[in-house]
């Protein structure tokens, strides 16, 4: 069942939007081609720093650099069941969205979106945030040098967040 | 700032590590891969983006975000105590979580910068936060999107049969997570 309703999502979300542009007599269509218009825009503003970063992230794994890393890091990973390849990303997400698409993308490549990787960098991807943009622009547009304990609480959120795809790809997915 | 570094030191480590490795001749085939591996993965998400943000326009038009909001309000009211019932700060932090909520990314950062200027007003130290302001961030910091659209279309361009299949998972994750957020904020805003 639970493995099923992921299906039924998008197509309850389309129902009711749908049903209620006709219920609110919304200009349904043209609506949806502004909105898609905006898409296409927001889309290709990040294709530069995807361009950036991929490319960086495919010269550190051609050069050797990621397996060597990874190779570090196994016997930390082995300890919690954590895949070593999910390691890069799970550094890197705080910090920038496209530097982690780009290492999501990779995990995909190298070991299938199928795979125990996949699914939870996925699951990773998902329920994290860049949560150090995150503060920069919030904080940066009021001008507040003092975060107080935001940072802690954002990063307990975050490291919680990690701990439970752990739990949940191992219960659901192994 | 960070990723000057972070991308310049990838960029560095990589060719260093390539000479040792000898492996330079991959390295530079993976220049040119690179970029353009890119460009088709803008391409292959264009069209689920563009569709998504296109239905999410009708729901906002249809006045869903702010029909959401009214049902997150009371929720909100006793996360943050300080600001007033149906103050301008009040609407746009629930506006933000709401935007949030449906992956409207670019409606949900100006609701958020506004709630922020809001509470700007009422804080009488103003280079420090309010726990009103971190309470805002740390929430905004959790990902709470309903439907993950540029993540299911990455897993489903990389042969996913069930791409959707995370997303009842992904909820639990993203509530435990973000309870786990909201209560050290609750715990750590009373030490001075």
């Amino acid at each position: 069942m639970i493995k099923n309703f992921g299906f039924y999502v998008v197509p309850i979300a389309l129902t009711i939007i749908i049903s209620a542009s006709l219920f609110k007599r919304v200009p349904a269509f043209e609506a949806f081609l502004e909105g898609a218009g905006e898409g296409i825009k927001s889309t290709f503003a990040i294709a530069p720093s995807l361009i950036g970063l991929i490319t960086a992230i495919s010269m550190l794994k051609c050069s050797g650099a990621l397996d060597l890393f990874k190779n570090l890091m196994i016997p930390i990973a082995n300890i919690f069941n954590f895949p070593p390849d999910v390691i890069p990303l799970a550094l890197l997400r705080p910090i920038s969205g496209s530097g982690s698409i780009a290492l999501l993308d990779n995990i995909f490549k190298t070991c299938g979106a199928e795979s125990h990787a996949g699914k939870l960098g996925s699951l990773i991807m998902g329920s994290t945030e860049t949560t150090f943009y995150t503060l920069a622009v919030y904080f940066g547009s009021v001008k507040i040098k003092n975060y107080r304990h935001t940072l802690i609480c954002a990063l307990i959120a975050d490291f919680t967040a990690i701990i439970m795809s752990v739990l949940i790809s191992n219960l659901f997915y192994h | 700032m960070m990723m000057n570094y972070i991308w310049g030191s990838i960029i560095i480590l990589s060719t260093v590590c390539a000479v040792f490795t000898g492996n330079i001749s991959s390295l530079s085939n993976a220049v040119l891969s690179g970029a353009n591996d890119a460009v088709s993965l803008v391409i292959s998400i264009l069209g689920m983006m563009a569709f998504w943000t296109g239905i999410m326009k009708i729901a906002e038009k249809s006045k869903i975000t702010e029909c959401l909001s009214n049902i997150l309000s009371p929720i909100i009211k006793f996360i943050f105590p300080d600001c007033q019932a149906k103050s301008p700060a009040t609407k746009a932090i629930c506006m933000n979580i709401t935007a949030n909520l449906l992956g409207l990314g670019n409606a949900a950062t100006p609701f958020g910068i506004e709630a922020m200027k809001k509470l700007q007003k009422n804080n009488n130290f103003k280079s420090t936060a309010t726990n009103s302001m971190a309470m805002l961030i740390v929430i905004n910091t959790a990902s709470l999107q309903l439907i993950p659209t540029l993540l299911c279309t990455l897993r489903q361009k990389h042969g996913c049969e069930n791409p959707m299949e995370i997303i009842p998972h992904l909820w639990v994750i993203s509530a435990v997570s973000l309870a786990a957020g909201v209560i050290s904020a609750k715990i750590l805003e009373k030490v001075k």
